[in-house]
């Protein structure tokens, strides 16, 4: 590990970060199925990258592994440099909306003050005055200050993922990983969503690894698309990646991406046995 | 006539002077600690229906020890302890849990019931381990009480925050690396523990009035975890001692009084709940 510190260190010296986030060789695999195998992957502080593909094609799995929750089957994974750890602070997630209990015993403010120190054991009596400034402060950066104290089971699905965004950047992580946060949300909400993972991006350099069905509404924020189907992948630029030749031959058959008004239409892509969603489809 | 017997305070005062009277106060005032510490969390988990189960279970394990002439209490702790692991081990996905959850309580009740009407002795012991009674508290029980008081608090001193998380945001707390499933055994297990000290006193049947109703009341007027567990430990300790006293004059089991002041402080806060979400 200390070569790869002091490495980490010589190129920060030489004012070229470190990699967010690093692939080698990296395969996952459960059981006779392979979902990924050989991915090499680097992605830099401040970058967009957009996770693709169908369902089961191993998108969450990616994220369980950059977490520290589920180990590789073979490779490397790093991220800032190290092995991914169990609730590292480097790490912000942010999970797709989902209904929460009406009378769950939470207000915003303590859904975004677990995201900083939930994890840790303890009662968390001791350095409260920092943490209620750390966290008034993430909820300010998303707009939340008005439903601070509001129970979170009682709030929108648009306020709620706000929320999350603030739980998720309220440790100050250098990678932000996203799991299908737009998903459910309305065209307004995706917009506002995605514009303050985007702005923390620009602000912080953070990386974003953005995990989605449905490239469109981050379409022109994404630098690199990884688009895995089925035991194949391709990273590269959404010019590069969303073209009928390449998921032609990612999908094995005839594929059609059309451009229309900026967004992209994939035609085609459903054909397969695997009955999924895929970008350009409308929810 | 009826209203006279079951609202009486002649000699309360005396009694309270007396040593059976407040071991039993100082055991209902343990237990509302712990049952209302635990309550709001047991609420956040959905798991009421899993603390009924577990009461139940510690009643057939008491029923069990009572027939083969062992402690009561032990066999309570035993089958509670036993019902909350297979409990826990079930998770979140609360479909699949209640119908486990009943599978097994049916079974366990109609087991306790069938041991009691085996039991040869008196009638007294049978109708406790239901209904609760609390002046039948001695010294050896204060003292497991006590015990399984600091170590319940004492856990949950170090999962506290963790076991929140989990229990609130069970998504993002495994993202987080909190063993969210591992924290569920062991929070089954320190229900358990409460839940098998709690149906000597209280009874089996109306353990949900303290390890449930507390939170949920708490829940209709809060949802700052600090304050609602304020308010819980409050609420349970106002029923059970409160409860306590006010079936001491007319000799009437505790239960009725306890589950009483708890329901209507469950009914108060609803009022107060929708006043302010209507104001």
């Amino acid at each position: 590990m200390t070569e790869v510190r002091d490495a980490a260190t010589a190129t920060r010296t030489a004012q070229e970060a470190v990699p967010a986030v690093s692939l080698r060789g990296a395969a996952m695999r459960f059981g006779e199925r392979t979902l990924w195998d050989g991915l090499d992957l680097d992605v830099a502080p401040g970058e967009f990258i957009a996770v693709l593909g169908p369902n089961g094609s191993g998108k969450t799995t990616l994220l369980r592994v950059l977490l520290g929750i589920q180990p590789l089957y073979a490779g490397e994974v790093l991220v800032e440099g190290h092995p991914p750890a169990r609730g590292s602070r480097a790490i912000g997630y942010i999970p797709q909306q989902k209904a929460l209990a009406e009378d769950l015993p939470l207000r915003a403010r303590d859904l975004v003050g677990l995201g900083l120190d939930g994890h840790r054991p303890g009662l968390g009596l001791r350095g409260r005055a920092v943490r209620r400034e750390r966290v008034a402060a993430a909820l300010a950066s998303v707009g939340a200050e008005r439903y601070a104290d509001a129970p979170v089971g009682r709030l929108s699905g648009g306020e709620q993922q706000r929320l999350r965004v603030a739980q998720a950047l309220v440790g100050d992580p250098s990678v932000l990983l996203c799991d299908e946060p737009l998903l459910s949300l309305d065209l307004a909400h995706q917009q506002v969503v995605s514009s303050l993972i985007d702005r923390r991006r620009q602000e912080a350099n953070t990386a974003v690894v953005f995990v989605t069905h449905e490239i469109n509404p981050v379409l022109p924020l994404v630098d690199r698309v990884l688009y895995l189907v089925d035991g194949l992948f391709r990273v590269g630029t959404p010019d590069e990646v969303m073209t009928s030749e390449t998921l032609s031959q990612l999908y094995r058959t005839d594929v059609d991406v059309l451009r229309v008004r900026g967004r992209l239409v994939v035609v085609g892509a459903d054909a397969p046995a695997h009955g999924h969603c895929h970008p350009g489809e409308e929810a | 006539m009826i209203f006279e017997r079951l609202f009486s305070f002649d000699g309360t005062a005396e009694l309270l002077g007396q040593g059976f009277v407040q071991s039993a106060l100082l055991a209902a005032a343990l237990l509302g600690l712990v049952a209302g510490v635990l309550a709001p969390l047991i609420v956040a988990r959905g798991m009421a229906f899993a603390v009924h189960g577990t009461a139940e279970i510690a009643f057939t394990g008491g029923a069990a020890a009572l027939l083969a002439g062992i402690s009561v209490s032990i066999g309570a702790v035993l089958g509670a302890v036993a019902a909350g692991v297979v409990f826990g081990l079930l998770g979140l996905r609360q479909r699949e849990r209640d119908s486990v959850i009943g599978v097994v309580l049916a079974f366990g009740l109609g087991l306790g019931v069938l041991m009691i009407a085996l039991y040869p002795g008196r009638a007294a012991n049978k109708f406790g381990l239901l209904t609760g009674s609390i002046v039948s508290v001695d010294s050896t029980n204060l003292a497991v009480l006590g015990t399984v008081t600091v170590v319940v608090l004492a856990v949950l001193a170090v999962v506290y925050r963790p076991l929140l998380f989990a229990s609130t945001d069970p998504d993002v707390a495994v993202a987080r690396g909190v063993p969210v499933r591992a924290l569920s055994p062991l929070f089954a297990v320190l229900i358990a523990l409460t839940t098998a000290l709690a149906v000597p006193i209280v009874g089996a049947v109306i353990v949900l009035a303290v390890t449930v109703i507390p939170g949920a009341a708490a829940a209709r007027v809060t949802s700052s975890p600090l304050v609602a567990t304020l308010l819980a430990v409050a609420f349970a300790e106002l029923a059970l001692v409160g409860g306590t006293v006010a079936s001491l004059a007319p000799g009437l089991p505790v239960s009725g009084y306890v589950a009483t002041i708890a329901f209507l402080c469950y009914v108060g806060c609803r009022v107060v709940g929708r006043v302010r979400v209507t104001a």
